[in-house]
C-alpha cells in the first residue's frame, strides 16, 4: 500500500466544551490514558464488546458446542432436554460402520496431496516466472487469475460444459461420446474426483500466485544482486537464497492449502452433492443436519475431527503471524 | 553514432536478459499457460452464444450456425435471474457495511489504545476466520433455529423485519449476522495492520483538543484508512457473492435464496440444455467479473494485505 499518508487535519477543530471534561481527568489521575473520559472508555468497550461478542457467539460458541454434541445423541426433535450423553460411541460408529467415513477421509487427503504437491507448486512457479521483469506481466497475472474471482459452484458449473458426457468439450474431442466408448468424467467413481480436482486446481493455482508474488515482491532486491554476482544461477538464486528468505510466507501457504482442501465443498456438492467417488467430511457433515433423518452428534463428530485436523495449521498460522507482536 | 554506442551496451545487456531463446520459451510457455486457463471460460462464452438447436445440427464442437444472446435473455426470464440479484444484494451490501464498520472499530481500539487483550482478541478473530464453516455448521443451525427474533416491521425489499417467522433461521438478517462474524476476523487483522502505521501522535492530538473517542475514529482515523477501506470492500464483496454454503444450509425457501446458492436448484430447473447453463453460469459470475476487472488493482492488493504482513 503505497498511498499517501499526509496527516490531514481533519477533525482536529474540536469543539471546545469538551475540553473541561478531558481536563478534569488529566488532573484526576496520571494514568496512561489519562487523555479518555469515562464516556471515552464506554465508548471503546463497546466497540469493541460489539463484534467481539457477535464473532463469539456466532462462531466460537458453535465451535465449542460442537465439540460438545459430538459425545450425544440427538435427533434435533424436541427441545435440547432429548439431548442424550452417549461418550465416544458417535466417534466409534464414524470408523467402523459408517461407509462413508474412511472413503471421504481418502478423498480430503488425495485433495490435500493435489494441493500440495501439484496445485500450489504450480501456482508458485508462475509467480517466479511473473516476478521477473517481462513485459505483460500484468496481462497474465490478470488471465491466471480471473478463475479466483469465480464461486466455487460456478466454476462447477463451467466445468461441466468440459466433461459433459454427450454435449461435453472434452468428450467431443475425444470422440468418445458413442454409447460404448462414452467416459464417464463426473459420474464415473474411479475418475470423477480427478476430474473435480482438475477444477479446483484451476482455481487454486492463480490464487497461491497472487499470495506468491506479493512475498516476491517483498523480497529485498540485493539480495538478488549479490547472489548473482557471487555467481549463482537463476535457480540457485531461488532455491538457495529466495526460498529461505520467504519462509514466512511459505509457511502461510502451506496453511492456507491445507485449510482450503478441508473446506472443499461447494464444487462437488454442484456436482453431484458429495456422493458416488466425490464423498468429502465438509459434504458428510452437512448430510446428516439436513433432510428427514438429523444426527446431531453423529455430524458434529465428523465436525469434531475437521477441527482437530484445522487446529495445527491454525496455530502454526497465529505463531507466525503474531510472533514478536507488541501491539 | 549507433555503430559506436552498440559495442559498449551489448555485454551489459547479454549479461541481463540471457539470451533471445530462453526469452521466447518463458514468454511462450506462459501464453500457453494463459490460453489454457482462460480456454474454460472462453468456451462457456461461445457455447451461451449459440442457439442449441445450432449445437444439435453442427455438433456441440463445431463453428456455424448464428449467434446471439437469446440463451441470455432465456436464462434471465425463465430462471428469474433478476429476482436472485436482488436476493443478493439484500445479504451483500448490509453485510459489506456492517462488516466493514464493525471491523475498524475494533482496529482502532485495538491498534490506537493498548488494551491487555487486544493481542488475544485478534488471535481469536484470526483463527475463527480460518475455521472450516463445516465445524461449526451444525450447532450454529439448530441456534438459529432457536433463536427468537421478533417481527418489528415491513421493510421494503425484506418482507416482514428482521424474521417473519420468529427465529434467525430462513431469514436475511442471520445469513448477514453470520457473514459479518465469520468476516470480521481478516478485515479487523488487516485494517489493523494499517492503522498502526498512522501515527499515535494524530489520535493525542485530537484527544488532547477535547474530541471524544468516537469523534477520532470517525472524522480523524477513518478517513485516513480509505486504501484499506476500498480494498477490503472489493474483496469482501466478491467473497459474500460467491458464498454458497452459508445461505444454502441456513435459508429455507428457494426462492429467497441469494444468487449463488439458487444456482444449486436452478441448475437441474431451467438451465435444460448446456447453452443455457453457459449463459446461466456467465451472468450469475458476471458481477465479480465486472468488480475484478474494474478495481484489479484494489482486489489484489486487498488479499495480499492479509498475506505478507509478518
Amino acid at each position: 500500500m503505497g498511498a499517501s499518508r499526509t496527516p490531514a487535519p481533519v477533525g482536529v477543530d474540536a469543539a471546545p466544551s469538551t475540553t473541561v471534561a478531558g481536563g478534569a481527568v488529566t488532573t484526576r489521575r496520571r494514568r496512561r490514558y489519562s487523555l479518555l473520559s469515562r464516556q471515552d472508555k464506554l465508548v471503546l468497550a463497546l466497540m469493541v464488546g460489539v463484534p467481539a461478542f457477535i464473532h463469539i457467539a456466532l462462531v466460537w460458541f458453535p465451535t465449542i458446542s460442537s465439540v460438545l454434541l459430538s459425545f450425544t445423541q440427538w435427533n434435533g426433535i424436541g427441545g435440547l432436554d432429548k439431548i442424550k450423553f452417549v461418550g465416544l460411541k458417535n466417534y466409534q460408529d464414524l470408523v467402523s460402520i459408517y461407509d462413508a467415513f474412511w472413503p471421504a477421509v481418502a478423498h480430503n487427503l488425495i485433495w490435500l496431496g493435489v494441493f500440495l504437491f501439484i496445485a500450489t507448486p504450480l501456482g508458485m512457479f508462475l509467480a517466479v516466472l511473473l516476478d521477473k521483469n517481462i513485459r505483460g506481466s500484468r496481462i497474465y497475472q490478470s488471465a491466471l487469475y480471473v478463475p479466483v474471482v469465480l464461486s466455487l459452484a460456478i466454476v462447477g458449473f463451467i466445468w461441466e460444459l468440459q466433461y459433459a458426457n454427450e454435449q461435453g468439450f472434452i468428450n467431443n474431442v475425444l470422440g468418445t461420446t458413442r454409447q460404448d466408448n462414452l467416459i464417464d468424467w463426473l459420474g464415473n467413481k474411479n475418475i470423477n474426483l480427478w476430474a473435480v480436482l482438475v477444477a479446483a486446481s484451476w482455481r487454486h493455482v492463480g490464487y497461491i500466485m497472487v499470495l506468491y508474488l506479493a512475498g516476491l515482491k517483498s523480497v529485498d532486491p540485493t539480495l538478488r544482486e549479490a547472489a548473482s554476482i557471487d555467481g549463482a544461477n537463476e535457480r540457485q538464486t531461488f532455491f538457495r537464497v529466495i526460498f529461505p528468505v520467504l519462509l514466512p510466507i511459505n509457511i502461510i501457504i502451506l496453511v492456507v492449502t491445507v485449510i482450503e482442501s478441508l473446506r472443499a465443498f461447494d464444487l462437488v456438492y454442484v456436482i453431484n452433492r458429495g456422493r458416488n467417488g466425490l464423498e468429502l467430511l465438509s459434504v458428510l457433515v452437512t448430510q446428516n443436519i439436513i433432510g428427514e433423518s438429523q444426527r446431531i452428534g453423529f455430524g458434529s463428530a465428523i465436525a469434531v475431527i475437521l477441527l482437530s485436523i484445522s487446529v495445527g495449521p491454525i496455530i502454526v498460522y497465529l505463531t507466525r503471524t503474531f510472533r514478536g507482536e507488541r501491539l | 553514432m549507433t555503430a559506436i554506442s552498440r559495442p559498449a551496451v551489448a555485454p551489459v545487456i547479454e549479461v541481463r536478459t540471457r539470451t533471445p531463446y530462453r526469452r521466447f520459451a518463458l514468454h511462450g510457455f506462459l501464453i500457453a499457460m494463459c490460453a489454457l486457463w482462460l480456454f474454460p471460460l472462453a468456451w462457456a462464452v461461445y457455447t451461451s452464444l449459440r442457439p442449441y438447436s445450432d449445437t444439435a445440427k453442427y455438433g456441440y464442437v463445431s463453428v456455424g450456425g448464428s449467434y446471439n444472446f437469446d440463451n441470455f435473455a432465456n436464462a434471465l426470464t425463465n430462471a428469474e435471474l433478476p429476482k436472485y440479484y436482488l436476493n443478493t444484494f439484500m445479504v451483500v451490501v448490509p453485510a459489506l457495511i456492517i462488516v466493514l464498520l464493525l471491523a475498524s472499530m475494533v482496529a482502532f481500539a485495538v491498534s490506537k489504545f493498548s488494551f491487555r487483550f487486544n493481542l488475544v482478541l485478534l488471535m481469536l478473530f484470526t483463527a475463527g476466520n480460518l475455521l472450516p464453516q463445516q465445524v461449526i455448521i451444525t450447532p450454529l443451525y439448530r441456534m438459529f433455529l432457536l433463536l427468537p427474533l421478533p417481527n418489528l416491521l415491513n421493510l421494503p425489499g425484506y418482507g416482514q423485519f428482521p424474521s417473519d417467522n420468529g427465529v434467525f433461521y430462513d431469514q436475511y438478517v442471520g445469513v448477514i449476522a453470520i457473514h459479518v462474524a465469520f468476516q470480521l476476523g481478516f478485515c479487523t487483522f488487516v485494517l489493523s495492520n494499517f492503522m498502526r502505521t498512522i501515527p499515535k501522535e494524530l489520535t493525542e492530538a485530537a484527544l488532547v483538543d477535547g474530541a471524544g473517542v468516537f469523534r477520532v475514529f470517525w472524522n480523524v482515523i477513518l478517513p485516513l484508512c480509505r486504501p484499506p477501506l476500498a480494498a477490503l470492500a472489493t474483496l469482501e464483496f466478491t467473497w459474500i457473492y460467491n458464498d454458497f454454503f452459508w445461505a444454502l444450509l441456513l435459508m429455507f425457501h428457494g426462492a429467497k435464496l441469494p444468487i449463488t446458492s439458487a444456482l444449486n436448484n436452478l441448475g437441474g430447473q431451467f438451465f435444460t440444455d448446456n447453452n443455457l447453463v453457459a449463459a446461466g453460469s456467465l451472468l450469475v459470475a458476471l458481477p465479480t467479473l465486472v468488480v475484478y476487472f474494474l478495481l484489479q488493482r484494489q482486489f489484489i492488493s486487498g488479499l495480499t494485505l492479509g498475506a505478507t504482513k509478518g
